[in-house]
């Protein structure tokens, strides 16, 4: 095992632009205003930017392809630019790059800013996306909330569940997120919402409802990290560092073998495992103090707990019912609204998870602030269950 | 000898109730209100000619993996979807037929299926090797029409050899007359129909007799010896006079299948020889005859190689496996003839990479994956290097059939998102037996029909349709397993 990113690179400034129906907004406004607050965060000026990594994945329906929609957009002073793709998880890759940058050495002061525009397409949901010339030859027409909805079937049948559990269950994972998203600002969604809407919600995709599947958002958001001795250098006192950056991605198992049951991710349980070594976790049920999940459909997030070794195998059910991952419980998940709330505009959102845990931990939540939060895990998911990018990240404050 | 060694049909789930056609077009042609009885099979949207044509052909040929034997198709259509790209060598890549069978088209009259199981006849006097001969149709009709309640949509498969024959050719008689009945014009839609009393009585009634004629005497048998008559026509009782005219039994008539099925066009004929042959016993003789620009009849005598061979389903199951569709404006959304609010992201481009498709036919079209020798583990699509868990080996994967093993569902979802034809779309992924996994749309499905455990068998169908350039995409999908006997093939050899 390499030494890891543990307390190496710490985040100097962060932006997140509002969430939702941004009719006014194009891509580039929306890059501005998180930029813009990203920069005046952390303290700096253009020149002293090393490099940027810039994250967005309906590149066709919203900025345009390569890194020149952020180079221009923002004016920024002939640094590299480089788009990284994969996924909704593209965001958490665009954070990567700059922090292993800075942690190589190659740059002092890195940026990484996602932004995706989704309202530009005259409908609701995510935009159809090409897949090459051989997939649509044979693969089904698939649709995000078909994918995710065959997880529910196949957990209930490995755990022999009746369907009104387990939809009670992701209902109460959708509540969860309304509520807290009530209370953020700059969410999508910032309405509350009873188990009663959400169970007679209409069906998108057996068995998941309107309620069931989150925000498509325009919305983008930033982070500009540096070594702790700059951030030192520039002022800042209270530090959020980086204590685990872990990517899994499929190889094609879980699509063609039987021996994957198709009730969760085999990238995140890899991913998991592999940052809470890097960040030297043992207990993750007892020592994560608070965590954003990729919960574009309710189900992925209930699934996505046992995969994070947080909830039992076949105990998520019972942890979500008792309020375990409520804002008033023990692991606080989706304290900002989560995709469902916040929204999923894809190329930011790995940002946007890992701007509230960086406001958590220097208590500036505001009305949503948690009490003394230490350890905050980001998972970031691109793809569908059968293959898929995942990515876990874990940040906490710098000791100092 | 040579003859019929093995036959086949199809006929789709959807049986479109004719009172339900009748009623909605009632207040515009009250006249069909008394005909508004029984059903017509209905192709689903993701049906056509070469589909209705792999599944009869799949009926005849059963799940044996080894089709060296067949050396010919012949694909007998009035309605086939493309006018330049050979039909019959789609057929071909999804029966996965050797590339050197000799594989024709065969269309321009209604009796193209008699005229393709001629030419079938006497290439086995000659030539090693069997020919499957196929027909299929799937006819456009305007609403409201006597066709529309007439006709039905459905396949036939005969297989012809002259090894292990079941029923014999005996003779034949064609009769070559430019009568015009009806025509379609090239681009047309819908054939311009003449008056059916000319047709019974100068076309029928004359050009018949004289094919039936010859046919009798080429194979020395007398009229009154006939135990089966075919001879499909919707004109009503015209079969009933034909045989009186002839000097047929009136007992030896075939069911037409009018009142299930309807008139399947091309294929109607060899359809009514394959639910004979269900039930025909040794030394019987079957007449079968089909009317269109001309006339044809050919007498085949039943042997005793009946007893050892069944369709893999059957006319008679097929019958009983019909599900009542009685939405009409699914019917005319299905035939593109109600144009239906498609939403934006009907608006997606199907164009299809030809030269993709070349590369991966055998995947694509014969739904052939790849497995590992090393591990037996099963890839679709086949690739260089396999999964297999920390041994990921070069080059390890041979070909391997999957269109005729079952499978069984791990996950599934109906969604309602999407355009698709007929919604909700189901797809999921499926675990097939003896190892592999693909996520598949899944067809003929309702709700309530599938589950965690359900399990499935493979139809070749349309994928996508590519209404800007015309172009059709096809691939297998997974739809229940409802006929018992069916099964995989054991493991061994696949190649």
């Amino acid at each position: 095992m390499p030494s890891g990113i543990k307390d190496k690179v710490v985040i100097l400034g962060m932006g997140c632009s509002r969430f939702g129906e941004r009719w006014e907004a194009s891509p580039e406004d929306l890059m501005v205003e998180a930029y813009g607050e990203a920069m005046s965060d952390a303290g700096i000026g253009p020149q002293q930017l090393d490099a940027a990594w810039f994250s967005t994945h309906m590149s066709d329906v919203g900025t345009g392809r390569g890194g020149l929609p952020m180079g221009i957009a923002l004016r920024l002073p002939n640094i590299g630019v480089t788009r990284v793709e994969n996924f909704c998880a593209g965001g958490s890759e665009a954070v990567r790059a700059a922090v292993y940058a800075v942690a190589a050495g190659a740059c002092d002061i890195a940026i990484a800013l996602g932004v995706e525009k989704l309202k530009d397409t005259g409908y609701a949901g995510l935009p159809v996306a090409t897949v090459g010339t051989l997939v649509p030859q044979w693969y089904p027409n698939a649709v995000a909330p078909a994918n995710f909805a065959q997880l529910a079937t196949a957990y209930r049948h490995k755990h022999g569940m009746d369907a009104a559990t387990l939809k009670r269950a992701i209902a109460h994972v959708s509540v969860k997120s309304h509520a807290n998203g009530a209370k953020n600002a700059k969410a999508h969604l910032q309405k509350a919402v009873t188990e009663e809407q959400v169970l007679n919600a209409p069906i998108i995709a057996e068995p998941l409802g309107l309620f069931d599947c989150c925000g498509v958002s325009d919305g983008a958001a930033a982070a500009i990290v540096t070594r702790p001795d700059i951030a030192r250098g520039l002022g800042k006192r209270e530090l959020v560092s980086f204590k685990a950056l872990q990517v899994a991605t499929s190889n094609g198992w879980e699509m063609h073998s039987s021996d994957w049951d198709g009730s969760y991710f085999h990238t995140a349980r890899i991913a998991a495992k592999r940052a809470y070594e890097e960040a030297g976790i043992r207990r993750p049920r007892e020592e994560v103090s608070m965590l954003e999940v990729h919960d574009c459909f309710s189900v992925t997030e209930l699934v996505t707990m046992e995969d994070l070794f947080l909830s039992p195998e076949g105990g998520a059910v019972k942890d979500v019912m008792d309020g375990f991952f409520d804002a008033d419980g023990r692991i606080p998940c989706q304290i900002d609204g989560g995709l469902k709330c916040f929204g999923h505009p894809v190329g930011a959102s790995g940002i946007r998870m890992l701007y509230e845990m960086y406001l958590q931990l220097l208590g500036r939540a505001g009305s949503r602030q948690l009490a003394n939060p230490q350890v905050g895990l980001t998972h970031n998911l691109g793809g569908q269950p059968s293959q898929n990018v995942c990515s876990v990240s874990i940040v906490g404050n710098f000791p100092s | 000898m040579q003859g019929i060694i093995a036959y086949g049909a199809y006929i789709p789930r959807l049986r479109l109730s004719r009172k339900s056609v009748a009623q909605a077009n009632a207040w515009f042609a009250p006249q069909f209100g008394a005909r508004g009885k029984g059903t017509r099979a209905m192709a689903n949207w993701d049906e056509d000619c070469i589909t209705l044509a792999v599944a009869a052909a799949r009926d005849c040929l059963g799940l044996g993996e080894d089709r060296s034997g067949i050396h010919g198709v012949y694909l007998a259509s009035c309605t086939l979807p493309f006018a330049e790209r050979l039909n019959a060598g789609i057929v071909s890549e999804a029966l996965t037929l050797s590339d050197t069978v000799e594989a024709l088209d065969i269309g321009g009259s209604q009796r193209a299926a008699l005229s393709a199981l001629s030419a079938a006849l006497d290439k086995a006097k000659g030539a090693a090797g069997n020919t499957l001969v196929l027909a299929a149709d799937l006819r456009q009709t305007r609403a409201a029409s006597a066709q529309e309640l007439d006709f039905g949509d459905g396949a036939a498969a005969l297989l012809v050899g002259s090894q292990n024959v079941i029923a014999e050719h005996l003779g034949s008689g064609t009769v070559t007359v430019d009568f015009v009945d009806h025509f379609r014009s090239d681009g047309a839609d819908v054939d311009y129909q003449w008056e059916e009393r000319w047709t019974r009585d100068e076309g029928i009634g004359k050009l018949m007799p004289r094919a039936i004629a010859a046919a009798l005497a080429a194979a020395n048998v007398p009229a009154q010896r006939i135990d089966h008559f075919i001879f499909p026509s919707t004109i009503a009782k015209v079969d009933a006079q034909l045989a009186k005219n002839c000097g047929i039994r009136p007992n030896a008539l075939a069911d037409n299948l009018a009142m299930t099925v309807g008139d399947t066009g091309v294929p109607h004929a060899l359809l009514m020889l394959a639910q004979v042959l269900e039930s025909a016993t040794p030394g019987q003789l079957i007449l079968v005859g089909q009317f269109g620009s001309g006339a044809q009849a050919l007498v085949f005598r039943v042997t005793e190689a009946i007893f050892g061979f069944r369709p893999q389903v059957g006319v008679g199951r097929w019958l009983a496996s019909g599900t009542e569709e009685t939405n009409y404006t699914k019917f005319l959304a299905f035939r593109q003839q109600l144009e239906l609010e498609r939403g934006m992201r009907g608006e997606q481009d199907k164009k299809t990479a030809l030269s993709t498709l070349y590369r991966h036919k055998s995947a694509v079209l014969g739904f052939v994956g790849g497995r590992c020798e090393l591990t037996g583990n099963v890839h679709f699509p086949p690739s260089r290097i396999s999964y297999t868990p920390g041994a990921p080996a070069l080059d390890t994967q041979k070909p391997y059939k999957l269109a005729e093993r079952q499978a069984t569902v791990l996950s599934w979802s109906a969604e309602y998102l999407s355009y698709y034809p007929s919604p909700p779309q189901f797809y999921g992924q499926v675990d097939f037996d003896g190892g592999g996994r693909v996520l598949m749309e899944f067809t003929d499905v309702g709700r309530g029909e599938v589950d965690t455990g359900t399990r499935m068998e493979m139809v070749f169908r349309v994928k996508d349709l590519d209404e800007k350039r015309g172009f059709v995409r096809y691939f297998w999908k997974a739809t229940p397993v409802r006929f018992s006997s069916a099964g995989s093939p054991g493991p061994g050899p696949t190649e």
